[in-house]
């Protein structure tokens, strides 16, 4: 699970952060403001400062906000100068942007605010639809505007260029503050409340967010263009409401709850992808006439709402169709807030005591929880607080700011009466009696005086205050409501104190009685009231950035002490418990009493005789030929042990066909690999052996449940395992590779897998399984393996084994950590138009199902369709994906003439059907030998080759070389990998023009990387002292062919396209290393892997066997030589199914001969 | 880095190379030669010595054959204790092989349990894995378990089966994810100095303050003699499985992993040799 974190305002103003993972508070970094809002999202947090300013803090990231200016250079040819900057006067400016209209000098283009900065200078673009321009990045055209080419032709009347300057948001970290540059007359008033959200509603552009805040005055604004590239958005545009607004809440989609000054809640209607702002308002009213809503916390389908009187209310029936849900349902406990986060888990803070509460048992089923459960943790930064004046004393200030900006009295003494109030319950704290009549008094007197400013203490960080019955409420509430409170809660001073401290704050202005009292008690040693034991008071919790999976063990809620074997480090260096003397002293003196009590005594007859065990059981089997169904057999599997000890087991399988007994067998040391085929229905698997990988004729066997599955998977790949000695990690060297399912597998390289003459077939190879859920997974030959998620989630291999449905003796005891994955299923709605009606869903008698899969050939319907596996879980509902390629129109329909076409985003008069996606995400969770990469996801991942003389010596510390790229196209180098932190330390950001897709490392440090459009990019100078390497050299893709994918070997670099052509760079060599030119070597290939020996493996597309086809199958390239890098055939190996492989750790040369033959010079030598 | 699957293994396929000579006052139709075997560590004298039976009884007339039982050094071997704990108990500081006599006659009935047949090994062994899951966790995960499940524990002991041991063992050694162990530890410590067979009380693997508990706490409380002092000579070697772990090693660990298949962590404490 990824970590994230909650964040948080105490009553002193101070924001604090809680990480899921972890145990304590920590301190904001920026702390010299107070606030008194905070909303967050996952990569930042928005909040309302003590100046009444909006604030934005960007949570740091390796890659960096970038955002691209552009500008046109035009001119026109004339006979005298030929082109010039001379242009007609009915012409465009001779700067400007792309449409001509607007005059756009170089200088004239100014950073948004100051917290931007300029990356480079400006550059002309010399990259032109993929194709890099001639010189100067000059395209002409006959006149503007027109369409522009490369080449310059006899016509050629006009040209022009961009040119291309990037801005870099620098407040990372810190909290910038909103510039409102708006007219003073527009401008908002002092911000009261604002909620952050709607991140949901769309993914363009990317990380766009819905920003609403509230003024002091009532009025509700949204902020306009907040998105990734433009964290700040732009301006506040007002939104209408039908009262006085004083609290907003936005939820991660479409939901927009405000509460009304009056008590009743208002809901924005028509939120959606085409109009975030949403189009009107709907009245809800609160569960009670007497006591109006105080507060409101929007999620995905789930209100909870606070009212006066502090009662926790769940709004029941909300959904994006009804997002003022239907009724009302009262919850326990007594909050002051409360707040909806991620996965509509809910957290609120304690009307009495002040603590932070998590609403435990939150799932999708039971969206209302089951309890409230207190947040303990404490703060890392107690200390800090406890001893700094300043801190109190601008606390101090924030809290007059309160009363000054509305009352207009500026007491002076406010800094000393809350400082004194702080300290005073402490010591007044015995004459318990009396401090509630005072608090009584107190309230009562505040009642009738602040009547005109009373929104602005409603919406103070003690909302408490709100007249006489809310102060009685505090006043009676006595006795402990919170059902999961602790029963008893020891009425000691300490605890005593915090009921007290929150009405005094809010009462800032008049507490002189209590204040003046107390103030002559004001201790001198102040760290006294603050021990490290203390409890935080808290203001405000926002959990929009906090992801807490349903069922997720959290360490909040206990005080943790000591060392527990089972902590998850998330940090892949060796545990302490790994490195303890106790443990190598352990491993060692077993070793020594091995040898002691067993060496000399070999000779000596065994007590026990090992004798065969059998595994019998029952289980499905796939009847290949009549009648061709699953048939139920009973399997034995029979494990004898040879007398060197080796382990051996044949798997026998008894089953009956027309009423004749029959069986077979298959030896385990034969199979080759094991796979699982979980499907909605059955829980089954394969088993091939080198002869049914050739033939693709896998035996399958099913079992009723999946933990029988599992077991017999386990003991079956445990004697398969057995018998080829197999144990343990897999080594450095290994062969990694994926299945369309997700599964990994991993193969030993034998020493002549790459021989040049007797090399073994690579159908003999045997792949044993990892636990966990991977879409692809690099390795290189010092043991770094990463891998990358469906959800694009990065994973780093941890050195252990199992996991997965392989527990117990299959699975390494440490280094199994959870993973979860997330992907979309898609179905597709078709439609027909007639003339009479239009579009319907009454197709012709011959099309496609109205609702289908992807080919059409298959209805699915949102109510037939399940899961892929019962390992997979809906977290979704069907949502209409607009991202589909070839573009969509505004309700995501995509046009053709006609089923089975090419669709296209716009309609048109010959376009007779259509059709849209729907998704829906679903989630899986496993465990194996993982460890998450946080916080950016990832579309590739590359790992230098190398080769295993390469790491003799000294060279075994230098750093690894990582590329990858992100799931945003960013080009990534992971800096301080090696093999002791596989995991690295942090990513350089390496900027390009464009988005990319894939990226490869040779193994001297070649870079490639493919673009988004297809072009190729080589990167120059990398190398391990300049990691990042200068600047992109553009390379032209194949003719008409986009590339997809790179792979760069120790010299040779091939390329596949989008139509499965996989092409070799010819004419690299050392001084040219960019090549020449594409040569063709194949087709029907899906992904290519080049290794350290410039051995080529790919995943084809489809091959044929004796029984039928099978799409996605691993292959190796035969033949390849030093001076034939392009090899003369295929040979063929485990599929179909698979997706993904990874030869790039194999470094293993067959024998010294070869070897020798193989330092013969190739086309590069480096 | 080596796994800590790998020290199951080892404390599985621990071995202790045995000859078994008959004693001497046994009357033989001819010479017996002594028997070499090695004997699990982790198994019961009675039953992994067939062969031994067989092999005297070749030499014996049928009449002078009752119940076979084993001494070393003068003390009768007790067959319902682990051979290792035997071994490490009696024997540790002596040279291997293990001398064990072998005797038909004269069974000791106050020192030794009779062994009429390997159910009475196998009900022993079941009554000691049940009442370590009381203490590990209340016997719920051994009263889930079927009655199969019971018997591939005991076959997998008596076939030398580790697979087949672990594949259900490891369901005895789990504990619940938010618990940092189980609920109390299963040990027992044994001395050759004292009358009491052994020391066994109840000890949780986690200290009140949420501290790991340590072999050295066990043995400071509930058998300080066992410890030498801060600054005092070592008296005693504290031995599992014929190594000495050190004091720091957490408790909760070494019973998940040093255990004997009955689920005991067997400790012996023997005067530390002189030499």
């Amino acid at each position: 699970m990824p970590t994230s974190v909650l964040w948080a305002v105490d009553l002193f103003g101070r924001v604090y952060t809680l990480s899921t993972a972890g145990q304590y508070w920590e301190l904001c970094r920026d702390t010299q403001l107070e606030f008194k809002r905070v909303s967050a999202a996952t990569q930042c947090c928005w909040g309302i400062a003590c100046d009444n300013q909006v604030y934005l803090y960007m949570c740091a990231s390796d890659v960096s906000i970038r955002c691209r200016e552009e500008a046109y250079e035009n001119q026109r040819w004339n006979p005298m100068g030929g082109f010039c900057e001379k242009l007609l006067p009915s012409d465009r400016w001779a700067w400007s942007d792309v449409s001509g209209l607007q005059h756009r000098p170089l200088d004239g283009v100014a950073l948004p605010s100051p917290h931007w900065e300029w990356e480079s200078d400006w550059y002309v673009d010399e990259n032109f639809g993929g194709e890099p321009t001639e010189k100067g990045g000059w395209t002409y055209a006959i006149d503007f505007p027109a369409t522009y080419t490369r080449d310059k032709k006899w016509n050629s009347c006009v040209r022009r260029r961009k040119w291309i300057r990037y801005r870099r948001y620098k407040s990372r970290d810190a909290w910038a503050k909103i510039p409102s540059k708006d007219d003073v007359k527009d401008l908002p008033d002092p911000f009261n409340d604002l909620s952050v959200g709607g991140w949901e509603i769309t993914e363009e552009p990317v990380g766009r967010l819905s920003v609403w805040a509230v003024s002091l005055q009532g009025k509700v604004w949204y902020r306009e263009d907040v998105s990734h590239p433009n964290p700040e958005g732009s301006s506040w545009s007002l939104v209408d409401t039908p009262g006085e607004a004083v609290q907003i809440s936005c939820g991660p989609h479409d939901l927009l709850w405000v509460t009304l000054w009056e008590g009743q809640a208002l809901v924005r209607e028509g939120i959606n992808r085409n109009n975030p702002k949403g189009s009107s308002w709907s009245v809800v009213e609160p569960p009670g006439s007497e006591n109006g809503i105080m507060h409101v916390s929007a999620g995905v389908s789930v209100v909870w709402a606070v009212t006066k009187d502090r009662k926790v209310w769940f709004r029941r029936g909300v959904n994006s169709h009804n997002p003022g849900g239907t009724s009302w349902i009262e919850m326990v406990g007594e909050m002051t807030m409360v707040n909806v986060g991620l996965n509509d888990q809910v957290w609120g803070i304690g009307a009495e005591e002040r603590a932070v509460y998590f609403r435990q048992g939150v799932t999708p089923s039971e969206l209302s929880g089951k309890t409230w459960k207190a947040i303990v943790a404490g703060r890392e930064s107690d200390r800090s607080h406890t001893g700094s004046s300043s801190s109190l004393l601008s606390a101090g200030c924030f809290f007059g700011d309160e009363v000054k900006g509305n009352s207009e009295s500026a007491p002076s003494d406010t800094d000393t009466t809350s400082e004194a109030e702080r300290s005073g319950p402490e010591h007044s704290a015995p004459q318990e009696p009396l401090d509630s009549s005072r608090d009584h008094k107190d309230n009562s007197a505040l009642g009738p005086e602040t009547e005109g400013t009373a929104e602005c203490i409603l919406e103070n960080t003690c909302p408490d205050v709100e007249g006489k019955e809310a102060a009685q409420a505090s006043v009676t509430s006595e006795h402990p409501n919170l059902a999961s409170a602790p029963a008893e809660l020891p009425w000691t001073n300490i605890d005593l104190k915090e009921p007290r401290k929150v009405p005094s704050h809010s009462a800032a202005g008049f507490a002189e009685t209590v204040g003046l009292s107390s103030l002559g008690l004001f201790p001198l040693g102040l760290d006294e009231p603050f021990g490290a034991d203390d409890h935080p008071l808290w203001a405000w919790v926002s959990g929009g950035g906090c992801a807490v999976e349903a069922g997720s063990a959290l360490k909040w809620f206990t005080v943790q002490s000591g060392l527990s074997p089972s902590v998850q480090t998330l940090s892949l260096s060796i545990s302490p418990a790994q490195t303890a003397a106790w443990r190598k002293q352990i491993f060692q003196q077993l070793t020594e009493r091995t040898k002691r009590e067993l060496e000399n005594f070999r000779h000596y007859e065994q007590a026990v005789e090992q004798s065969v065990w059998v595994k019998t059981g029952t289980l499905q089997w796939w009847c290949d030929w009549k009648p061709h169904k699953w048939v139920d057999v009973r399997v034995a599997l029979e494990q004898f042990t040879g007398h060197d000890g080796a382990r051996d087991s044949i798997l026998f399988v008894y089953y009956i066909v027309h009423e004749e007994k029959k069986y077979f067998h298959v030896f385990l040391n034969e199979v080759t690999v094991l796979v699982p085929v979980l499907n909605e229905a059955k829980h089954s698997f394969a088993l091939y052996t080198a002869e049914r990988t050739r033939q693709r004729w896998p035996v399958r066997l099913a079992a009723a449940t999946e933990q029988d599955m599992n077991d017999w998977l386990a003991l079956l790949s445990l004697s398969c395992c057995e018998s080829r000695k197999i144990h343990g990690r897999p080594s450095p060297q290994a062969i990694w590779s994926v299945t369309c399912k997700g599964d990994i597998f991993v193969s030993e390289p034998s020493s002549d897998l790459e021989a040049q003459d007797h090399l073994l077939p690579c159908d003999q190879m045997f792949w044993r399984q990892m636990g966990g859920h991977l879409r692809m997974v690099e390795a290189n030959s010092r043991g770094v393996v990463w891998g990358i998620g469906y959800d694009h989630t990065a994973w780093v291999y941890t050195g252990g084994y199992g996991g997965g449905c392989f527990q117990g003796l299959a699975s390494s005891t440490s280094n199994i950590y959870t993973q979860s994955d997330v992907k979309s299923i898609c179905i597709y709605e078709n439609q027909r138009w007639n003339p009479v009606t239009g579009y319907t869903s009454r197709g012709l008698p011959t099309d496609r199902y109205m609702w289908s899969d992807a080919t059409g050939l298959q209805e699915c319907t949102k109510a037939s369709t399940k899961p892929p596996s019962l390992q997979w879980t809906w977290v979704s509902d069907w949502y209409v994906d607009f991202s589909v390629p070839g573009g969509t129109d505004q309700e995501g329909w995509q046009y053709a003439s006609d089923f089975p076409a090419s669709y296209h985003g716009y309609k048109t008069m010959k376009d007779f059907v259509r059709r849209r996606c729907w998704a829906r995400k679903c989630k899986l969770v496993t465990n194996g030998p993982w460890l998450e990469v946080a916080p950016i996801a990832l579309g590739d991942v590359s790992i230098i080759p190398e080769s295993p003389e390469s790491t003799d010596g000294d060279g075994r510390s230098h750093n690894i070389a990582l590329w990858a790229v992100s799931d945003k196209g960013d080009v990534l180098c992971r800096l301080g990998v090696s093999e002791l932190n596989p995991v690295g330390s942090s990513w350089l950001h390496i900027g390009t023009d464009q988005p990319f897709a894939s990226v490869s490392i040779g193994a001297c440090y070649q870079v490639w990387a493919v673009a988004r459009d297809g072009s190729a990019f080589y990167r120059g100078s990398v190398s391990p002292s300049q990691p990042a390497g200068d600047c992109w050299y553009h390379i032209p893709s194949p003719p008409k062919q986009r590339l997809v994918q790179v792979s760069v070997g120790q010299t040779s670099v091939y390329a596949l396209d989008e139509n499965g052509n996989l092409w070799y760079r010819a004419g690299v060599t050392p001084s040219y290393p960019q090549g020449s030119s594409w040569e063709h070597v194949s087709n029907n290939v899906r992904k290519v892997s080049v290794g350290p020996l410039d051995q080529v493996w790919v995943i084809a597309n489809k091959v044929q066997g004796t029984h039928g086809l099978s799409r996605g199958t691993v292959c190796r390239r035969t033949g390849v030589q030093p001076r034939e890098p392009k090899g003369q055939g295929w040979d063929y190996g485990i599929g179909g199914g698979w997706d993904h492989i990874s030869i790039r750790a194999n470094a293993t040369r067959a024998s010294r001969n070869v070897s020798q033959e193989q330092k013969v010079p190739g086309p590069v030598s480096c | 880095m080596t796994d800590d699957k790998d020290v199951l293994r080892d404390v599985w396929f621990g071995r202790i190379p045995t000859c078994f000579t008959l004693y001497q006052d046994e009357i033989t139709e001819r010479e017996a030669e002594p028997y070499y075997l090695l004997l699990p560590r982790v198994s019961y004298l009675t039953l992994v010595t067939d062969k031994v039976k067989k092999h005297f009884q070749k030499v014996m007339r049928q009449e002078d054959i009752s119940e076979m039982w084993f001494e070393y050094e003068g003390t009768p071997l007790k067959w319902h204790y682990p051979i290792g704990l035997l071994f490490d108990l009696l024997a540790s500081s002596s040279a291997l092989p293990w001398n064990i006599i072998v005797h038909f006659k004269s069974f000791p009935e106050k020192d030794l349990l009779h062994c009429p047949s390997k159910d009475a090994i196998e009900a022993h062994f079941m009554s000691c894995i049940k009442e370590a899951d009381a203490l590990k966790h209340k016997s719920q995960v051994i009263n889930e378990m079927q009655k199969k499940d019971h018997k591939q524990l005991w076959m997998g002991l008596q076939n030398d089966r580790f697979d087949q041991f672990w594949a259900i063992n490891r369901k005895l050694m789990e504990y619940p994810a938010e618990e940092n162990g189980f609920r109390y530890i299963p040990f027992r410590i044994y001395q050759t100095t004292t009358e009491r067979p052994f020391i066994q009380k109840l000890f949780r693997p986690v200290a009140v303050d949420g501290q790991l508990q340590t072999l050295g706490d066990l043995l400071r409380e509930v058998c300080p003699s066992a410890v030498a002092p801060e600054d005092g000579e070592k008296k005693n070697q504290v031995m599992i499985h014929g190594i000495e772990p050190m004091l720091e090693t957490p408790l909760q660990w070494l019973s998940e992993h040093l255990s004997y298949p009955d689920n005991f962590l067997h400790i012996s404490v023997i005067p530390q040799p002189t030499d």
